[in-house]
Order: C-alpha cells, then sequence, then structure tokens
C-alpha cells in the first residue's frame, strides 16, 4: 500500500508559498498553497503566462530555491537543496564554455560517480552523446555548436546521472521550429524508453500536447495557483507528424488556449464550487467529469464515437 | 596584393630608419657650426673640431654599445661594473619574487573576498585606500622594519602587484554566473571541487587580466626602486651609467628595460589567451 501511494505521489508538492520583500515592508506572494502530485513515471508540463512563478517552482522542485512555504517530498523524503537524483535542464543551457562537450557531459558524469575511473567515465560520456546525436563532435567547445546542439548537450549531461526525476525550464524555447520537433522527438523517445519521470516548463501549447501525460494549468500572478490538471486524452503512441488528426487533438487545444487566453487571469474571480487548492481538479477531456443530462450530447462526440 | 602584417612590418622597418637617421643627423654637428667654434679654444676645452662629436651618442654609437654589451652579458668585475644581462637577472629576479609573492597572497585573498559579499564590502575602503599609494611611498617604511635593501625592494614590488591582482580576483569569482554555479549544486559537487572547476575556470580570465596589470606595474616599480636602493639591477645600472656620463650606455639600459618589459607582458598575455573561453 505505502508503495503505492509512493508511486502515485513520487513528487509531492505540499502547499508551497514563494514571496517577495515589496516596497514599503509588505511582500508580494507569486504563488502560495501550491499543492501538486506527480506520479513515478509521468511526464507532466506545466504551463501558464511569463511571470506566473513556473521558474520558481521548478528551481524549488531542483532544491535550487528554499520555499517561503511548505515542503516538497520526493519519493517519500521532503528536499533539502539540490541533489543528483534530480537533474536540470536550464533554459539557457548552462554549459560550461571552458570545457568541451565531453568535458561537461563527464563533470556530471563523475560527479554522479565519484570513484568511476577516467575510462569508465569517459565512456558513459560518449554513450550519452550518442543518445542525443552529437557522435563526433565530442572535443567542440560550447561556443562552435549551435543552438540545438548546446541544448542536447544539456540533455546529454542531465541524462548522463540517471536522475530520478528530470526537471526541464522550457528547454526548447530558444530554438527554430524544426530544431524544436527532432528534440521533443527524442526527448519524448529517450523518457518513454526509461519510464523516466519528468516536470517540464513549456509556453508551447503543442509542445504539452505533445510530450506530455498531464498538464498543469497555472493562472497568471501574482499569486497564481494551480487551475487544474489535463489529463492528456491522445494515445501513447501518438506521432507527431499525424498528432493532429487525433480525433481528441483540438479538443485538448482549444481546452489549454482557452485557459491561456481568458480563464489563466479570470480564474482567481470564478473558482468552480468545490475548488481545493490542495486537490486542483484532475480534468479528463472527452469524458466529462460529471455525468452529462440525458438529453445532451457528450462532449466531444468524436471521442466518444471512438470509445 | 601583400597581407597586412608584411606591410605593417615593413613601415615598422622604415619607420626605424627615418627614426635611426633623423637622430644620426641631429646628433652628428653641422658643417657651419665647426668653424665658428675658435680651434684654440676647442683645443683647450680638449675637443677636437675635426669631426667633432657631440655628448650625445648616435644610434651607431648606441649599437656599438649594445654589441659590446651583449657579447659578455655575465661578467662582474665588483659592484660598480657588473654584466647587463647580470644586472637584467636581478631585476627580474626580484620582480619575480615579489609578484610570486603577491599571487600567493592576492588570488586566495580574492577568491575569498569574492565569495562573500561581507568580506568584500568590510575590505573595500582599506583597499581603497591602500590602492592608489604609490609602491615607493612604503620604501621608507619598508627600510625601516626590514632593514635591508634587496628584501625592501622585493617588498615594494609586492606591495605595488598586489592591488589589481586582489581586486581582479574578486571582481571576478563575485561575477561568476550563477547559471553555472547552479549546475555545480544540482550536481552536488563540493566547495573546493566547485572552488577548482568552476569559480576558478570561470573567473581565470579576469584574474589574469588583475596579473597583467600587476606584472606591467611591477616592471615599472622595479627600475625605480634599484635607482632608490641601488646596488644592482637595470634600475642601478641607469642611474650607475648617469653618473659615468656614459649616455649611450644609458640608452642601451632603457632600451632593455621596454624589451625585457615588453617579453613580460607578453607572457601574461599568452596565458590570458590560454584561460580565455569564448562564450
Ligand atoms: N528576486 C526576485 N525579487 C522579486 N521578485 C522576483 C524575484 N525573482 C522573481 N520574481 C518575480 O517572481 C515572479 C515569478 O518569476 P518566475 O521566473 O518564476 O516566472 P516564470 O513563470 O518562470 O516566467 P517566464 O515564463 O517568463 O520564465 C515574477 O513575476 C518575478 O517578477
Ligand atoms: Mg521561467
Amino acid at each position: 500500500m505505502a508503495e503505492r501511494v509512493n508511486a502515485e505521489r513520487f513528487i509531492s508538492i505540499e502547499g508551497i508559498a514563494r514571496r517577495y520583500p515589496a516596497a514599503g515592508g509588505s511582500f508580494t506572494t507569486i504563488f502560495e498553497n501550491l499543492w501538486l502530485q506527480v506520479p513515478r513515471g509521468e511526464f507532466v508540463c506545466i504551463i501558464g503566462h511569463s511571470g506566473c512563478g513556473k521558474t520558481s517552482v521548478l528551481n524549488i522542485l531542483a532544491g535550487l530555491e528554499t520555499p517561503s512555504d511548505g515542503v516538497v517530498v520526493v519519493d517519500g523524503q521532503a528536499i533539502e537543496g539540490p541533489s543528483l537524483d534530480r537533474a536540470v535542464i536550464f533554459q539557457g543551457h548552462a554549459l560550461l564554455p571552458w570545457k568541451s562537450v565531453i568535458g561537461n557531459v563527464a563533470y556530471a558524469v563523475s560527479s554522479r560517480w565519484r570513484k568511476a575511473g577516467r575510462a569508465e567515465v569517459e565512456e558513459r560520456s560518449k554513450r550519452f552523446i550518442d543518445l542525443v546525436g552529437l557522435k563526433g563532435n565530442e572535443a567542440k567547445k560550447p561556443a562552435e555548436l549551435s543552438g540545438g546542439m548546446r541544448q542536447r548537450v544539456g540533455i546529454a549531461r542531465a541524462l548522463s546521472i540517471e536522475p530520478k526525476i528530470l526537471l526541464m525550464d522550457e528547454p526548447f524555447s530558444a530554438l527554430d521550429a524544426l530544431t524544436r520537433g527532432t528534440l521533443q522527438d527524442e526527448v519524448r523517445r529517450i523518457c518513454k524508453s526509461t519510464g523516466q519521470t519528468v516536470v517540464m516548463i513549456t509556453h508551447d501549447v503543442d509542445e504539452a500536447i505533445y510530450l506530455a501525460d498531464k498538464i498543469v494549468l497555472m493562472t497568471n500572478g501574482p499569486e497564481a495557483m494551480v487551475a487544474e490538471v489535463v489529463e492528456n486524452p491522445l494515445p501513447a503512441d501518438r506521432r507527431r507528424d499525424s498528432i493532429h488528426r487525433e480525433p481528441d487533438f483540438y479538443t485538448v487545444r482549444n481546452h489549454l488556449v482557452d485557459f491561456l487566453v481568458a480563464r489563466s487571469r479570470t480564474f482567481k474571480d470564478e473558482k468552480p464550487a468545490g475548488y481545493d487548492p490542495r486537490r486542483p481538479p484532475l480534468v479528463r477531456l472527452g469524458e466529462p467529469v460529471a455525468p452529462p443530462p440525458i438529453n445532451t450530447i457528450p462532449f466531444p462526440a468524436v471521442a466518444t464515437a471512438r470509445d | 596584393m601583400k597581407s597586412l602584417g608584411v606591410r605593417a612590418g615593413l613601415l615598422s622597418v622604415l619607420l626605424f630608419v627615418v627614426f635611426c637617421a633623423a637622430w644620426q643627423l641631429a646628433v652628428t654637428p653641422s658643417a657651419s657650426t665647426g668653424p665658428a667654434l675658435d680651434p684654440e679654444y676647442a683645443k683647450l676645452m680638449g675637443i677636437s673640431t675635426a669631426g667633432a662629436k657631440s655628448a650625445m651618442p648616435g644610434p651607431l654609437d648606441v649599437a656599438a654599445k649594445l654589441w659590446d654589451n651583449l657579447k659578455r652579458p655575465f661578467y662582474d668585475n665588483g659592484p660598480n661594473d657588473k654584466g647587463l644581462g647580470l644586472q637584467l637577472l636581478y631585476s627580474i629576479g626580484r620582480v619575480a619574487l615579489g609578484y610570486a609573492l603577491a599571487v600567493v597572497v592576492a588570488v586566495p585573498i580574492g577568491f575569498l573576498i569574492g565569495m562573500s559579499p561581507l568580506a568584500y564590502r568590510a575590505l573595500d575602503p582599506f583597499i581603497q585606500v591602500l590602492k592608489p599609494i604609490s609602491p615607493l611611498a612604503w620604501m621608507p617604511l619598508a627600510l625601516y622594519t626590514i632593514k635591508d635593501s634587496a628584501l625592501s625592494a622585493i617588498f615594494v614590488i609586492f606591495i605595488c602587484s598586489v592591488w589589481p591582482m586582489l581586486l581582479n580576483t574578486a571582481f571576478g569569482v563575485g561575477a561568476v554566473r550563477k547559471e553555472w554555479l547552479n549546475v555545480a549544486r544540482t550536481l552536488e559537487v563540493g566547495p573546493w571541487r566547485r572552488a577548482f572547476t568552476v569559480i576558478l575556470p570561470a573567473a581565470a580570465p579576469t584574474i589574469l587580466t588583475g596579473m597583467r596589470i600587476s606584472i606591467g606595474i611591477a616592471w615599472l616599480v622595479i627600475v625605480a626602486a634599484e635607482m632608490l636602493v641601488g646596488g644592482t639591477g637595470i634600475g642601478y645600472f641607469v642611474w650607475n651609467e648617469w653618473n659615468n656620463l656614459s649616455i649611450a650606455n644609458v640608452i642601451v639600459g632603457i632600451l632593455l628595460i621596454g624589451v625585457v618589459g615588453m617579453v613580460l607582458d607578453l607572457i601574461l598575455a599568452r596565458l590570458q589567451k590560454r584561460v580565455t573561453f569564448p562564450e
């Protein structure tokens, strides 16, 4: 039983807050009383407008910042500071520019396995450089790489330490559409094949739909909250080139865009009855939460037809 | 079309030749001034009117003197007659000692100051007051306390090299990008390893800039310090040759001071280039 609870709440964000001192001795609350659970092996995307506190949440998960209130429990243990169990892929790649590609990855590997021999570290670093498709670029310095290649090194570095959790802060936002697509494919392939637990922040609705198992919607700051958690109804074997033909694609997409356009702003004042910040509603699109009145067509029709 | 480097080199040579020619012309007494001097008077004064030379040596005299000195750089005929090479070695040795001492002191302390905003704030007023003091102003105090002129010169080198390195190290360490430190933190890198694998390489270009400024100042100061302290060294050599009224030797000394200073700067520039990383 305890096993199961741990798997369901592999990451458990419990009432965290982030406040900054404001002028006049008061505080600005970026968010407070924020609760969220992420089961083991799940890919979760957090979306929300700029400035709502997504990076703060991720940094707290990483242990780089301590919350003003509340705790984060990972695998049954409250986190205190950064850990090799939680790898971070930073928004601005954050490679060490004086180290080569392999040097950057090896730095992580040798930090994870401190007693590992040189050959072992090198072999492992090479394997992960291959995995992200950078074979042959081991000796290059980050300055000699394109933006996409740098982000790949960041991914290789994060994956090479076999973290329990992968945390990503808008990893692809600085890339062109084509590169972004390829990298999304790779990240999805790698994470699916290893059952990696991932929390990723993004601005991009389509990216969230393609990658995530669950999408967390954050309302606008200040005093942002988790409005709801949307379960992604698309099949697990979805493919980038045909995703827009999935029956539920536009249902999810419209739901997310509607949220970003309107509800992220108004949610605060129009909270649904029974909204409990401790248990943000889990929304299953295409399968209405409450049983629908008998004389209405279930929404959306296609989704039900398929079932 | 020749490359810019070749053309610049040719121009340099040309400028040098023109300069030497002008110099030679300036020191050669013109025909009109010659006969104006009464030959009898000239004879009395010990100057030969035929092919008279002014006291200011020309480039050829200096070249000859330079050649003389380069032929036997390391002879030692007692305190007032040593080879130029030997004198230079004395100066370089003093600079090396004082400078090394300054590196050993300034870099670690700068590191600590850079890591701690509190230390930075607390020490800043002292550094701001001590930094602009001319290093030679320390000389009497050094002579009084150390009671050894050779050591005092080294101390003066130390005190003048320490500030640029201290400030640059502190600044470089304090300005290490937060994201790099966060990388180390998420990898659970310990403080020592972090200092050597992240902070030091990240701050190295700034530290080397400080070291380069310091070596320049140190070389400027050693010449003055040796003129004061006397005994050995290139500064003393120049002063001694002035007392001997050997202007050609003074010019040779000046030339060599410039060349050594350039070489020292080049060495530091090399090192700086090696630790600089493109972003
Ligand atoms: N040091 C600070 N002092 C005061 N306010 C801060 C500080 N750091 C962040 N904030 C505020 O906290 C809020 C959340 O910042 P955060 O970086 O988490 O936003 P975000 O959701 O990641 O935005 P983006 O999508 O633009 O990256 C912002 O409104 C920002 O102004
Ligand atoms: Mg952000």
